[in-house]
């Protein structure tokens, strides 16, 4: 235990996802110590990041304008529909270059024990996205998890009737694992190879 | 057999481990690449451990871990939580019933109950019971909503809460019974019913018995109205027991 503001300090850093003990006192005394870093550029974004940063209205990625940049670049290809659990799920499968199409954010996965169903999703938005005629693909890119998969079945299933052709991303992303760790390789690989859902 | 954890050190001073048959009921995510897994053990009951770097694609677990598989599953003593050490499939009944979501929300409310229910009882009649009913609904041998309804009963019953529909709960009479009193844990004959008491169909009776049974011929020929008729009541009777909301019951209902 360090005295006063600096143990704060260290608890604050602490709390990051991440940061264990060890690296927040590291931290601590980088910032205190080190009269070359300036830490009001890290203060600032902090201070104002959450008025800052919005959902999309078209995708449910995050931004900070209205719409991400995704959304409104022409150059993409807006009939193909790359659906997500998570916003760095879309950064993962930026990181590839494979994909230039746009994507659709649900925030999180149907998790019927956690209270997460359909209607806890950024679903109302996607159906509204498809209405549009322009759209004539959706790739379905849930984690390969049992809720993953559960909730690629709704989707397909809420899909197909509206007559949009639905696929989901090649096996060869091991099961139960995170779509965030997967090398770009395999996720690239993953894309080119996807396959029809029946 | 009997049911005791393992010692914590054998002679040589390495940690001992312990080995179960078991049932993944549930997963939490925990820290960046790791989970807390919940199972329902054959000889320990529910266990609750965790499997390190499990969320990584390099995980020696696989899929192993995720809710519906059966595991043959070796654990260590932790601090606080024990850690998995090593799982081989028993049953690979993820798959089929993720990819179906109509099995997907039956099998969440099924080991949702399962979870609740074993919180008080180990014995393994509730893993016997959970691993014909998860196999059934990987296999499609039923409706989902059919093998979620007659699981939810047979685990009540194991637990001590076996509901009657084959005759009034309050004076024993077989007909005429036409309604069905929750808060009495089954059917009332006309004569015993209280006012207020819902009206319920001959044919959702007997497929409430049937179900309680396991009388899948019966079973399979019921009409909808029976079904959606005995679902309402086997929810209700649930969480009436369990003095609590369902979460997976009220997320399958938004279908
Ligand atoms: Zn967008
Ligand atoms: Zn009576």
């Amino acid at each position: 235990m360090y005295e006063g503001v600096i143990q704060t300090l260290i608890d604050e850093l602490g709390r990051f996802p991440g940061i264990g003990p060890k690296s927040a006192q590291r931290i601590a005394f980088f910032v205190v110590q080190d009269a070359k870093y300036d830490p009001s550029t890290l203060a600032g974004l902090l201070a104002t990041i959450r008025e800052t940063i919005h959902y999309c209205i078209t995708c449910g990625n995050l931004t900070e304008n209205e719409q991400c940049s995704i959304c409104s670049d022409p150059r993409r290809d807006h009939s193909t529909i790359c659906v997500v659990e998570e916003a760095k799920d879309v950064a993962a499968i930026e990181r590839t270059r494979e994909y230039d199409g746009v994507y659709h954010v649900l925030g999180g996965v149907i998790n019927p024990m956690n209270g997460v169903g359909p209607e806890q999703l950024n679903l109302k938005t996607l159906i509204k996205r498809l209405g549009d005629e322009t759209v004539t693909e959706v790739i379905l890119a849930t984690n390969s998890t049992v809720e993953g998969e559960a909730t690629s079945s709704y989707l397909s299933r809420m899909i197909q009737p509206i007559g949009v052709t639905v696929t989901r991303l090649a096996s060869g992303l091991p099961v139960g694992a995170d779509l965030e760790y997967a090398d770009e390789i395999t996720l690239g690989r993953a894309f080119s190879g996807r396959r029809n859902v029946e | 057999m009997q049911r005791r954890r393992a010692q914590t050190a054998s002679d040589n001073g390495n940690m001992q481990l312990y080995e179960d048959a078991a049932i993944v009921l549930r997963t939490h995510k925990l820290g960046e690449a790791d989970r807390i897994i919940t199972l329902l053990g054959r000889e320990y009951g529910k266990i609750r451990a965790v499997a390190k770097g499990v969320r990584k694609p390099t995980s020696k677990f696989g899929g192993r871990l995720e809710p519906f598989m059966v595991v043959n599953a070796q654990f260590r003593h932790g601090r606080s939580l024990d850690i998995v050490a090593g799982a081989e499939t028993l049953r690979a009944y993820s798959d089929p019933i993720s990819r179906d979501y109509n099995r997907y929300t039956a099998g969440n409310t099924i080991v949702e109950t399962a979870d609740i229910l074993t919180n008080a009882d180990r014995g393994n009649d509730h893993y016997t019971l959970l691993l014909g009913a998860l196999g059934s609904l990987a296999r499609g041998d039923h409706t989902p909503e059919l093998v979620r309804g007659s699981y939810i009963l047979r685990a009540l019953t194991i637990a001590g809460w076996q509901p009657i529909f084959d005759r009034c709960v309050r004076c024993g009479r077989t007909e005429p019974i036409s309604h069905v009193a929750i808060a009495l844990g089954g059917a009332v004959c006309d004569d015993c019913a209280v006012p207020g008491t819902p009206k319920v169909e001959a044919e959702t009776l007997a497929l409430l018995q049937a179900l309680l049974l396991g009388d899948w011929s019966v079973a399979d020929t019921s009409t909808s109205f029976a079904r959606a008729e005995s679902a309402s009541i086997i929810a209700a009777y649930l969480q009436f027991v369990l003095e609590r909301r369902i979460s997976s019951i009220t997320v399958g209902n938004q279908a």
